[in-house]
């Protein structure tokens, strides 16, 4: 009866000194939820979910303290990747965040440009490069389309432009709606 | 020697229809009014235009430069006036346009200078370089640039070079004739990437359905007493063209996934390729001119020496589109894709015109459900299980079909063919390639955002702590200035060294020094008045000091 105790004891002692000497060896550093929130929301850092950064509201969805349908670029598809990430229910992109859009870049005019330097401070990935009275101008493979530089512009020289399909990004449509045309 | 041939799996063996285009030898085209040539016909980058809207061009004289090494050049296929630079619809299911360079013939196809090499004399580099320039690329359909592809292995020498001549797709002939009419040039420019590879062995496969090609080319080879080249009768399979069947049906090696046939000694090329090494090596001609295969509904179909850039609807009118015609199709039935127009231009991938009507290809029967039948799978010579590609596909699960191995799918379409539930598998795969294209695009794009927005938030922190760290530096640097001078003169409110209230040493001690300015600017003005003067002020600050408390306040920082 004793030995039985002590056996007992002892396994659990050991098994107990294995979790904790694993807990501390294999600790994960941040949160590997918001990680993963973090990996579907699309980075274009906008803001329009009412946090500052895609970052930030990964991390207040994690935390419960917002919705998984406040992310306009991430559009209808994004809220279904953090619904089945989550396991919540799907909802419709909430209106007050704003609409989906199809993929734009900004383009400064550049005639128009008197290089105030607004803009640059505004884009949240360093997109624009320029100087103070100096001609600005938009990286374009960087640009995410966040729309953030058009407010701050006081010459209103910033526009949004959709971006072009070509043959590297074309896609072959879902086979359906091919039948269906040829039935 | 009758060698033993291997097996590959799956397969099917639709109708060749390759009887009507090979009665006639391969005849050529008159120059079309106009020659559209897209900059981008090859694997990899988009060469950039060389000539401007005016230019005068000669035959074979460059006009797109390789962008990089995975590139290769484009060239003016006859001589004329350049007419324009301008994106164009290029001959893709899209229907989109691509920057392409439009030339009008002058009708004399003058040669411009030609580039020559000495291929003896040049070094395994040089000849690369060379043939990039030349804008020599794989003729069999995948226009993969061929330099990159005549580099030996690791071990600087190839044990097998495997040459194409397989040509299972239906209605295609255009290598067929080739290997007929031109063995001879073909076998130099075979030799000569043997020689570039330094393979031990050459094997040349062709499908049992073209004995008149297999004897040009037997005799061709025992014309030119070459040891070590041998062409092979395969059986007539479809897919026995794809790269990996022929490989394993010559030397009865299966490239895994994930692995490439070089890593086994193994190389393939196309004999419509060879072709064109021998002639940019030989006669320094770069690549202006393809041999296609017109068929389907046309009274006469046909090979045609095409020139690049050449409007298809210019072709297929010399072989007698019939009426109902409504689509053409470029290369064959089973992997062909349709064309967005009729005067789409001829390029380097395009290996056969298949001009289709209602009648030759009946609209596909409605799709009706999988029954799991297993036939797909059979069929597959890729060894895949395309049924469960399919279901995920349709369910839009990417990460589930590439799981199937979806991206080592040759879209050779056997699986759509024996399907009884007519399903455009194909379609499917297709759909699911390029949606899983676009969401990496997608994700390397949200990466770089990602990074670069962690950067510049990193920068902004940075830049606020080295600002706050100026400031301390300034404020550190004045409270010791402040320090050595209040201690020198012994005045009055001496600052507490090293106390907690640093921050109020520091105002007594602007304060003192203001105080001492006061008492030093004071006087400034006295020295120049006179006695009657100098009186009245007496007389003033007599005044001011009984009015004022004994102590002295402090003036506020303005008035100092
Ligand atoms: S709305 Fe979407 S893209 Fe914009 S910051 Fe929020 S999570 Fe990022
Ligand atoms: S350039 Fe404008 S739209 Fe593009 S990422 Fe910067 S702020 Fe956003
Ligand atoms: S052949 Fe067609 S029906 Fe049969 S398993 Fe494959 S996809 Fe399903
Ligand atoms: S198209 Fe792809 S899946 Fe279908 S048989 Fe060919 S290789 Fe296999």
């Amino acid at each position: 009866m004793l030995t039985a105790l002590l056996v007992m004891t002892g396994i659990a002692l050991l098994l107990g000194a294995g979790l904790g000497f694993a807990s501390i060896k294999f600790k994960v550093e941040g949160d590997p939820l918001v990680d993963k929130i973090d990996a579907i929301l699309p980075q274009t850092q906008c803001g329009q979910c009412g946090f500052p950064g895609c970052r930030p509201y990964a991390n207040a969805i994690a935390g419960g303290e917002a919705e998984i349908n406040q992310c306009p670029p991430g559009g209808e598809e994004g809220i279904r990747k953090l619904a089945d990430l989550l396991g919540r229910e799907f909802k419709p992109l909430s209106e007050e965040h704003g609409v989906e859009k199809p993929k734009s870049v900004a383009v400064i005019d550049e005639a128009t440009c008197i290089g105030c330097t607004l803009c640059i401070q505004a884009c949240p990935v360093d997109a624009i490069v320029g100087a103070a009275k100096q001609m600005h101008t938009i990286i374009a493979a960087d640009c995410t389309g966040c729309e953030l530089c058009l407010a701050p512009c006081p010459v209103d020289c910033i526009a949004m432009e959709p971006i072009a399909e070509t043959v590297d990004t074309w896609k072959w449509r879902y086979p359906v709606f091919q039948i269906r045309h040829a039935a | 020697m009758l060698r033993k041939l291997f097996k590959f799996h799956g397969g099917v063996k639709p109708q060749t229809n390759k009887e009507q285009s090979t009665t006639t030898p391969i005849a050529p085209v008159p120059l079309p009014d106009r020659l559209v040539i897209p900059l981008h016909q090859s694997v990899g980058g988009h060469p950039r235009p060389l000539v401007q809207p005016g230019d005068r061009v000669f035959k074979g004289q460059r006009i797109g430069g390789a962008d990089g090494n995975l590139s290769s050049a484009v060239h003016a296929s006859t001589s004329g006036i350049v007419r324009d630079v301008l994106p164009a619809v290029m001959p893709h299911t899209s229907g989109l346009t691509t920057l392409s360079v439009v030339i009008e013939p002058d009708g004399e196809d003058r040669w411009g200078e030609l580039d020559r090499i000495n291929v003896r004399a040049a070094t395994p580099d040089e000849l690369r370089d060379y043939l990039r320039d030349a804008g020599v690329v794989g003729l069999g359909g995948a226009v993969f640039p061929s330099h990159l592809k005549l580099k030996p292995g690791k071990e600087g020498s190839l044990d097998t070079l495997v040459i194409n001549g397989a040509e299972c797709e239906p209605f295609i002939t255009c290598d067929d004739m080739l290997m007929r009419e031109r063995a001879a040039d073909m076998l130099k420019g075979i030799s000569a990437m043997r020689h570039m590879l330094q393979a031990r062995e050459v094997l040349i496969g062709i499908e049992d359905n073209k004995p008149e090609a297999l004897a040009a080319i037997q005799a061709a080879l025992s014309a030119s007493g070459e040891k070590g080249i041998e062409a092979i009768a395969i059986p007539t399979r479809y897919p026995a063209g794809g790269a990996k069947q022929l490989i394993r049906v010559l030397t009865g090696i299966e490239v895994p996934h994930g692995r490439r046939s070089t890593d086994f000694g193994v190389q393939c090329f196309n004999v419509g390729t060879a072709y064109s090494i021998h002639d940019a090596l030989e006669h320094g001609r770069p690549l202006l001119s393809r041999v296609v295969t017109v068929a389907g509904n046309v009274k006469a179909p046909r090979n045609y020496e095409v020139l690049i850039g050449t409007p298809m609807d210019h072709v297929v009118r010399l072989a007698g589109a019939r009426h109902d015609t409504d689509r053409y199709i470029m290369g064959g039935p089973m992997m062909g894709v349709r064309m967005p127009a009729f005067d789409v231009p001829v390029v380097k991938a395009t290996n056969c015109i298949l001009v289709g009507s209602p009648a030759l290809f009946p609209p596909p029967p409605p799709e009706m459900p999988c029954i799991r039948c297993g036939e797909c799978a059979k069929a597959c010579p890729a060894d895949l299980a395309p049924f469960e590609m399919y279901w995920f596909s349709r369910a839009r699960n990417f990460g589930k079909t590439q799981e199937y191995h979806l991206f080592d799918c040759i879209e050779c379409g056997c699986c759509s063919f024996v399907c009884p539930s007519h399903i455009p598998l194909v379609d499917y795969f297709r759909f699911s390639k390029s949606e899983i294209w676009a969401r990496e695009r997608e994700k390397e794009a949200a990466d770089t955002a990602r990074e670069r927005f962690e950067f510049k938030n990193l920068r902004q922190e940075r830049e606020k702590q080295e600002k706050a760290e100026k400031l301390a530096a300034k404020a550190a640097a004045t409270r010791e200035k402040v320090a050595g001078e209040t201690a020198a003169p012994g005045a009055a409110p001496a600052a507490k060294p090293g106390g907690d209230d640093a921050k109020r040493a520091l105002i007594e001690a602007a304060m003192e020094k203001a105080r001492q300015q006061k008492a030093q600017v004071a006087p400034k003005n006295t020295d120049v008045t006179n006695p009657g003067v100098q009186a009245e002020m007496a007389a003033i600050d007599a005044r001011r000091a009984a009015l004022e408390p004994p102590t002295e306040t402090p003036p506020p920082a303005g008035q100092a």
